[in-house]
């Protein structure tokens, strides 16, 4: 037991710091493509001034100074900071590393014209109030398409070549089409024609009083997201998922333990889930990290007030440092992803569980 | 070789591939007859607007043959020149001026109101610019004066709907109700033959030209945007460039991929791992926001979004499922044969490993199309579409903008939305029968 546990620590240890290098490298190649057009140093010398004009604010020389004066002497102060800090010094390669160093820590000063609903114009405030919103909407989401296609495709496998079998496979190539596709048409049947649920939004408007109405009232509004999410997935997986299940439950090992007169039930939950959750993990992998890039767009079409919606009007009011900021946390958020169903892997695959040299796809 | 096309000659026991491959040769004809029937150039220019381009067109128009499902007969636009219906009486009155009459008659038939009224007129004169007056007399004789001193410019266009004067005058309703409709029965308008008449003085060498247009409440296959323009243009460009980003990026993308798997597992090592590492780093870019940065701060042109596509997509996932097929390639005997009589890593890589693989790569191939048909459709409703060419995205883009569901302008989205649906799913067909045919695994299943 020991043993196991010490080898799943040091994969998950070695896992960590590669994940953690390749956010790195995806971080610095943006920060690189970000300041092909002097974006960043723009960014900088502006947050500079605020801080000098800030701290000058106080000094009470400057009340008996004309403006062009405290002007001029601003700029002095803002040019000699600007030279302090290397900022004449080239891009490459000690600068890039700066603000690759500043935009790991989401140190990425104040917003431009964006701010959090609390108040703050900080970019790592407007984006952690946003988090966790997102967070809700994409787990809630893909934990429903997870189970929902799992056991549908189970149960499919069950019933090879029957009619709803191959009913539900015919619908697979609707997973052509992403999820916010899916929204935008269910917006217009329950929300526009039938009225039944609202177009979007997070919650009611005036926001409920009690805690539970609140929870029942983002509960409402999740319906429509969360089943644009599912339909624009679900078939495919179903279609992939059924065809692991088929291929694991013709082994020779299920059919000895069909021989020995098992119940299917046992036969499923031992023989065939088990080796198929690897796969299973694999493709579903690849999946969230598409649904992650969805999430932006369905975030807009919905309202959702989440990163992609700050993303959205970032972009739309240009204002660089968030539109940075959220690339940073997308980078992350991927990294993580990758990094949680790589345990599960490590837990669920007996390879990295027992033997040290399969880890290795 | 054969052996494969004689597969692909037992697809017609698939239907599924056949429906999809006729859906994909429709939309090819489809691309075909836009570039035809409807040049670069001229969809560029029409798309873009502005004056004189969609003057004639309703805005916010449903589909013409809407009026099959409404009762009534639904107005459409109509345009009265004074060029061919309408007529000029001129009559000298000296001083080197005239008095000139417009008379712009035209029959209303339908059971609706028009969706808007203008009048466009044009008088090139030397010396001050003269007033005009605008009345409107209707079938049962009343005349409504619009505008008794109206200064017109050499090209003006009175927008008589948005006459806030008129508006009081006709006891607040819109003008191009309020004039139209029946005294006894303030619903429907009254049916017979209206005239517009503009009467004026001018030099006697003024050239004088006159065009009222009733913008009706339907237009066209496929209806008109907020800018009257008529959504034909797009559903039909839409096509072409749908699938040009499609198929080009999966191209792109997917053959580079391949190529590069090819490589790196033939060649083993530290390019292989190093092309391993690269495709893990590739798995936590975010691809979508990095391309809106992109479009934000340097270009949002169609070929700059399916370059950053291309390079973005190099070392995407599919690269390790390549590798695994390489690997047992790799093992074959013919490969150990080739390297036994000194073939060279390049002959190898391209003239053994490869060829032997692609097949199983169309399904793949296929099934990634219509992900970067989407994804055009997604740069466009985020607001980052080509800045200038008509895509399906780009109508989704301006009716989710412009609240078409919830101003009930339905149409507007779900005719980029049933295209774009139908051109994705006829790929996914294609794609997933595909699969079925190379995957010889399933097929015994």
């Amino acid at each position: 037991m020991r043993e196991i546990i010490s080898r799943l620590g040091k994969f998950t240890l070695i896992r960590a710091v590669l994940l953690f290098l390749a956010v790195i490298v995806a971080v610095y190649l943006t920060v690189i493509i970000a300041n092909l057009g002097g974006q960043l140093d723009d960014i900088r010398k502006a947050q500079i001034r605020y801080e000098i004009g800030q701290r000058a604010f106080g000094n009470p020389d400057l009340r008996t100074m004309s403006p062009e004066e405290v002007a001029e002497m601003l700029n002095a102060l803002a040019e000699t900071e600007f030279l302090r800090l290397g900022m004449d010094r080239p891009f490459f390669p000690m600068r890039s590393f700066e603000y690759l160093w500043r935009a790991c820590t989401l140190d990425l000063g104040r917003a431009e014209r964006l701010s959090s609903d609390a108040g703050s114009r900080q970019v790592h405030n407007i984006l952690m109030e946003r988090l966790p919103v997102t967070l809700a909407l994409f787990g809630t989401a893909n934990l429903v398409l997870f189970l929902l296609a799992l056991f549908i495709a189970l149960f499919l496998s069950r019933r090879y070549g029957g009619f709803l079998d191959r009913l539900i496979i015919a619908l697979a190539p609707s997973s052509a089409a992403p999820g916010w596709f899916y929204g935008l048409f269910l917006i217009l049947i329950f929300g526009a024609l039938l009225g039944v649920l609202p177009w979007g939004g997070l919650v009611d408007a005036p926001i409920p009083d009690t805690r539970l109405a609140y929870a029942l009232s983002v509960l409402k509004h999740m319906v429509l997201p969360v089943a644009a999410v599912v339909l624009g997935a679900l078939f495919a997986n179903i279609y992939t998922w059924r065809t692991f299940f088929l291929i694991y439950s013709s082994e020779d090992y299920v059919e000895l333990a069909r021989a020995k007169g098992l119940s299917s039930r046992s036969i499923d939950r031992r023989y065939v889930l088990r080796p198929v959750l690897p796969p299973i993990l694999t493709s579903f992998l690849l999946v969230l990290i598409t649904m992650w890039m969805g999430q932006i767009v369905l975030e807009n079409v919905f309202h959702w007030p989440g990163l992609g919606s700050v993303f959205y009007q970032a972009t739309q009011m240009n204002d660089v440092p968030v539109i940075l900021g959220v690339i940073v946390i997308y980078g992350y958020l991927l990294a993580a992803t990758v990094f949680v169903l790589d345990f599960v892997y490590a837990i669920i695959d007996p390879r990295v569980r027992v033997g040290g040299g399969a880890v290795r796809q | 070789m054969q052996n494969w096309l004689a597969t692909l000659k037992g697809a017609r026991r698939y239907p599924s591939l056949v429906a999809g491959v006729v859906v994909i040769i429709i939309f090819v004809a489809f691309s075909i007859y836009a570039v035809v029937a409807l040049p670069y150039a001229e969809a560029i220019r029409l798309w873009r607007g502005g004056p004189g381009v969609w003057d004639e067109t309703p805005r916010n128009a449903a589909p013409a043959w809407f009026d099959v499902f409404i009762e009534g007969d639904t107005p459409r636009t109509i345009v009265v020149r004074s060029g061919d219906t309408g007529t000029i009486t001129e009559e000298a009155i000296g001083d080197g001026m005239k008095r000139a009459e417009i008379v712009l008659p035209f029959q209303y038939d339908y059971d609706g109101f028009p969706s808007e009224l203008r009048l466009y007129s044009q008088a090139e004169y030397e010396g001050s610019r003269q007033p005009a007056t605008v009345s409107w007399h209707t079938p049962d004789g009343r005349t409504i004066i619009l505008q008794e001193h109206r200064i017109p410019r050499a090209t003006d266009t009175y927008y008589i709907s948005q006459d806030q004067e008129l508006r009081t005058q006709l006891s607040g309703m819109a003008p191009h109700q309020g004039l139209f409709v029946d005294p006894n029965d303030e619903e429907n308008p009254l049916k017979g033959e209206y005239r517009l008449i503009l009467t004026t003085e001018v030099p006697q060498t003024a050239e004088l030209d006159a065009k009222l247009v009733a913008l009706g409440q339907l237009h066209g296959l496929a209806g008109t945007d907020h800018r009257g323009r008529d959504l034909l243009v797009a559903l039909l460009w839409g096509a072409p460039i749908g699938l040009m980003f499609g198929v080009l990026a999966a191209v792109g993308a997917q053959v580079s991929t391949f190529v590069l798997s090819a490589i790196g597992t033939w060649l083993g090592g530290k390019v292989d791992r190093l092309f391993q590492w690269l495709t893990q780093v590739n798995l936590v870019i975010p691809v979508l926001p990095l391309l809106i940065l992109i479009g934000h701060f340097y270009s949002r042109s169609l070929w700059t979004m399916l370059g950053m596509v291309i390079a973005l997509n190099v070392f995407s996932a599919s690269y390790l499922t390549y590798r695994a097929m390489y690997l047992q390639a790799k093992e074959a005997p013919y490969i150990e044969a080739a390297q036994a009589y000194g073939a060279g890593n390049f002959r190898i890589i391209f003239r053994y490993l490869i060829p032997r693989i692609a097949p199983t790569l169309l399904p793949q191939f296929v099934l990634i199309i219509p992900l970067f048909v989407f994804l055009e459709a997604t740069l466009s409703v985020l607001g980052l579409g080509d800045p200038v060419l008509p895509t399906w995205g780009k109508v989704i883009y301006d009716a989710v903008d412009e609240g078409a569901l919830y101003k009930g302008y339905y149409y507007w989205l779900i005719e980029p939305a049933v295209l774009l649906l139908l051109l994705g799913v006829g790929f996914a067909l294609i794609g997933y029968s595909l699969d079925r045919i190379f995957n010889p695994r399933l097929r015994t299943l």
